[in-house]
């Protein structure tokens, strides 16, 4: 394990309901049905998650749908509140404790100076009518950017690192393949040089040749840049391809960590020992 | 003595004014107000409606200066009403008292107090009324019909949604008896509170509440068939309380249209997992006047307002309230053919550097 | 029937100014108001009515101008529903008004201290362009969140090599708020930038007060390398006046079918007029 203090993003105890919650739910023990409390269908999403991002690794959450795993990455990101929980980014100095509680407009810096996030939809990433080019420079422009030719050269220089033609950064990601709007977000994402990125399921629902070429991506700007990734997939193999470390999350719930190659050759988790199997 | 002023704007007003005033004149009879305010019935309920002005003498003059055109009808009484103290706000008045002249039930064949048809015209065959060419001086002897036993007392009728309690379909919600938000006097901000919502579509365009209310029940919003539990109309007192001290005045009574629309809805309180119970919601429609029609589509907007479908417009609180009504979406409509001289000659000094630049 | 002075019962003039003062003590805010319905339409400056209605005393001396005239169409309608309700002194003079109302112009002759110049706005968001909805919209003033602002003339600069945003061009006031200026011309925007009178903006549908104070910091938003442009009169003339340096309409000889061009703030021309007339007889 690397030192405790090339700890970028950490997490202590982060839950997630939708719902009030009732007296039978409230106790820890209370069986809930998957992650629903029978009695007053309260959802816990994610409850009492716990984590360590360290710099320049690449960090896995696998699971089915429904484990929570998006719904982390949405409260990471400040899409969506967390319930309860703790959330440290030691490398920014320009916030001290729990980044949670800092006011929604120090939150939206952090979204656009420290984090960069890649959405399964590109809709909810980019504006699909508005020219390529324009949608990378959005990210400089949120952190006070206002020198264009400056905004320009750099969106240049992230459109060649994820091979978009530069003949045709004035089309709209509306006129492109899903591979390419991929390819988009991810130099959106990385046009200001965030120490940390987010990845939500990128590759889902891509030809797998186009899969590919995104994961090789994925792999190269690690390897060019170290930024340090979460990575988000319901699918194994993706995870095993790309990831330093990996956590398995069920009904809201993280039920095994670790290396990623220790996961797999040895699963202690009865739900971890039917995923590596079917794929295997 | 040098250069003076160009005074053409004044004289062009002024002439296109009295040219104006000239049309309704110049070919034949003038009409009384009077007889506007008994032959337009209908017309002034919307009008009344619309200006949420309740005066049915104002209401006839307005459908007289504005030659009968709705959108300035309600637009004079509008500007009337601005100029009107507002002194007092009505007691909580409950429908139940409502003097019910007409009222039906598409819910339940027999209900408590029964059906009762009214002055409706729903079942008239839709034929123009060659009789009505010819006008009568005075009153027109009316046609005779015969009156009906009936053992209700007309202002104590129950409602039917009083009957689906009784049956434990329906929750009554906690009464909310404080003072609603005035959106004539503090401009609604979003999201907007049901008392804003209910004001907004009662004065609303009668048009526009109709379109939209047809909009979200044929297939963009919950795109199902509301059941009209009841729709009355009567006379509903109206009392004040000037001092706070529970001594009520009656200040009159007011025509109105009351809609009961029932929604199916699942019962929210009910624990059991895949075996949830239905129950009885309501969209509630309220307005001045006989006007059916815009209190039906107010009651579905009410409903898709209270319980948004996400995504959709109708059920978007500023999507509906900032386009329905009349003097604010006709008067932007009609601004457009104002001078915009100054603003068209910065889009060219625009569009001519683009073209300079491109060529 | 009988009207209240200045058409408004005094109920409605106060809760205006009330909100008035909070749109000066808020510089470039969108104070709602409850905006009153008023015997001219909807859209055709009731916002400015408004304004004008419950500020104005017997002792006003008014100027209303449309389109940089005092005798637009629109001009004189206003004027007259003023006249009508309160019988106050009228004057073309913009240095002779104690309170102006104008749509799409700022005069040509700086504002003075305690004049009140009261702008007609359609739409008082900045944001609307690239936001619909008004509780969003709320929340990015909130957060001083402007990038969907510049991203827009970002996004013209790259298709049309240059920003086309044409009138109504957006401003921060005072370091803080994104504001409309109303739909003047991009010429007159420098003008509101530390003027020395206090300017009102009223928006009667969208039932909005705002307001530049005297000396407040106004800057039209631009890129470092994209400054902010006005219109282009760099080589015209007034055909009329000879003047140039001033905001022009644009015209057709219809005999020669020649363009030329003439000031568009007439009372300004007339003004420039007279006084060359007078040296003229002096000499």
């Amino acid at each position: 394990m690397p030192a405790n203090d090339d700890v970028v993003l950490s997490i202590r105890d982060l839950s997630k309901q939708f719902g009030r919650g009732c007296e039978y739910c409230s106790d820890e023990n209370y069986e809930l049905q998957k992650n629903m409390c029978p009695h007053c269908h309260t959802v816990y999403a994610v409850r009492n998650t716990s984590f360590d991002l360290y710099k320049g690794e690449i960090l896995g959450i696998v699971g089915e749908s429904g484990s929570g795993k998006s719904t982390l990455m949405k409260m990471l990101y400040f899409d969506q509140d967390a319930t309860s929980g703790n959330y440290n980014l030691p490398e920014d100095l320009t916030v001290k404790g729990n980044v949670f509680n800092v006011s929604s407009q120090k939150k939206r810096q952090i979204r656009n100076e420290q984090l960069g996030m890649v959405y399964q939809n590109p809709i909810l990433g980019l504006k699909m009518d508005f020219s390529s080019v324009t949608n990378i420079a959005e990210k400089l422009i949120a952190s006070g950017n206002r020198n264009v030719g400056e905004m320009t050269d750099r969106a240049d220089h992230f459109l060649e690192k994820v091979n978009i033609a530069l003949n045709r950064k004035y089309e709209a990601p509306k006129n492109f393949s899903g591979g390419m709007q991929q390819r988009v977000q991810i130099a959106k994402a990385l046009s200001n040089y965030p120490p940390i990125l987010l990845l939500d399921e990128v590759t889902t629902g891509l030809d797998l040749s186009v899969q590919a070429d995104v994961l090789e991506l994925i792999k190269e700007i690690q390897r060019d840049m170290g930024v340090s990734m979460i990575v988000v997939s319901h699918d194994l193999a993706i995870i095993r391809m790309l990831c330093d470390r990996t956590m398995v999350m069920l009904d809201g719930e993280v039920i095994e960590h670790g290396i990623t190659d220790q996961i797999l050759e040895d699963p202690q988790h009865k739900y971890t020992q039917q995923l590596v199997y079917s794929i295997l | 003595m040098g250069y003076v002023a160009v005074k053409g704007g004044a004289h062009a007003i002024n002439n296109s004014v009295i040219l104006y005033k000239n049309r309704r004149l110049e070919n034949g009879a003038d009409i009384e107000v009077e007889s506007i305010k008994t032959n337009m019935r209908q017309l002034i309920n919307q009008v009344m409606s619309e200006a949420s002005f309740y005066d049915r003498d104002t209401a006839a003059l307005a459908i007289k200066q504005a030659e009968g055109n709705m959108e300035e009808a309600v637009f004079l009484m509008r500007a009337h009403r601005s100029t009107l103290p507002r002194l007092y706000y009505s007691t909580v008045t409950d429908t139940r008292e409502m003097f019910v002249e007409r009222r039906v039930s598409a819910s339940f064949k027999d209900i408590p107090g029964g059906q009762i048809l009214g002055a409706s015209p729903d079942f008239t065959h839709r034929l123009l009324d060659d009789a009505l060419k010819e006008s009568a001086d005075g009153p027109k002897e009316t046609i005779e019909y015969k009156e009906v036993p009936f053992n209700y007392e007309l202002d104590k009728l129950p409602k039917v949604i009083d009957y689906l309690e009784g049956e434990g379909l329906f929750v009554r919600e906690e009464e909310n008896n404080d003072e609603p938000d005035d959106i004539t006097k503090k401009a609604i901000e979003y999201p907007s509170t049901r008392s804003q919502r209910l004001q907004a579509l009662t004065r609303g365009q009668t048009g526009a509440v109709t379109s939209l209310g047809y909009a979200e029940i044929r297939g963009y919003g919950i795109s199902a068939h509301p059941n009209i539990g009841e729709c009355r109309v009567g006379q509903q007192p109206v009392h004040i309380d000037p001092d706070d001290d529970y001594g009520e005045y009656f200040i009159g009574d007011f025509e109105v249209t009351e809609i009961d629309a029932f929604m199916p809805d699942l019962d929210e309180d009910d624990s059991d997992a895949g075996d949830k119970d239905l129950m009885i919601k309501i969209g509630y429609g309220l307005v001045f006047g006989q006007n059916e029609t815009k209190a039906i589509a107010m009651s579905v907007l009410d409903y898709s307002l209270e319980h948004p479908v996400p995504g959709v417009a109708t059920s978007d609180d500023e999507f509906v309230l900032y386009h329905i009504d009349s003097v604010e979406s006709t008067g932007f409509i009609s601004h457009l053919k104002l001078p915009h001289y100054v603003t068209f000659q910065s889009k060219l000094d625009r569009m001519r550097q683009s073209k300079g630049e491109q060529e | 029937m009988s009207q209240n002075f200045a058409f408004l019962d005094e109920h409605s003039k106060k809760e205006i100014r009330r909100k008035t003062l909070k749109a000066i003590a808020v510089p470039g805010y969108q104070v709602p108001f409850a905006s009153r319905e008023l015997p001219i339409a909807r859209g055709w400056g009731t916002g400015g009515l408004q304004l004008t209605l419950s500020l104005i005393g017997r002792e006003d001396i008014l100027k209303v101008i449309d389109q940089g005239s005092d005798e637009s169409v629109n001009a004189v309608n206003i004027r007259n529903l003023v006249q009508n309700t309160t019988g106050v002194a009228e004057t073309i003079h913009t240095s002779e008004a104690t309170l102006i109302q104008s749509r799409h112009r700022i005069p040509e002759v700086p504002l003075k201290p305690f004049q009140i110049l009261v702008l007609q706005v359609p739409q008082p968001e900045p944001l609307r362009a690239v936001e619909s909805s008004e509780r969003k919209t709320k929340m990015l003033h909130g957060d001083k969140e402007y990038s969907g602002a510049f991203i827009k003339l970002f996004e013209q600069i790259m298709k049309f090599g240059h920003i086309t945003d044409d009138a109504d061009y957006p401003v921060m006031v005072n370091d803080r708020y994104v504001m409309a200026p109303s739909p003047i011309p991009r010429f007159d925007n420098p003008k509101m930038n530390y003027n020395e009178g206090l300017i009102l903006l009223g928006a009667g549908r969208e039932k909005k007060i705002h307001a530049v104070p005297p000396y407040t910091k106004v800057e039209s938003l631009a890129f470092e390398d994209y400054p902010f442009e006005v219109e282009d009169f760099d080589d015209k003339v007034c055909r009329e006046s000879g003047l140039s340096g001033v905001y022009m309409d644009e015209l057709q000889d219809e005999k020669t079918g020649e363009t030329y061009y003439v000031t568009n703030d007439t009372s300004y021309m007339l003004e420039k007029l007279n006084e060359e007339a007078v040296q003229h007889a002096g000499k």
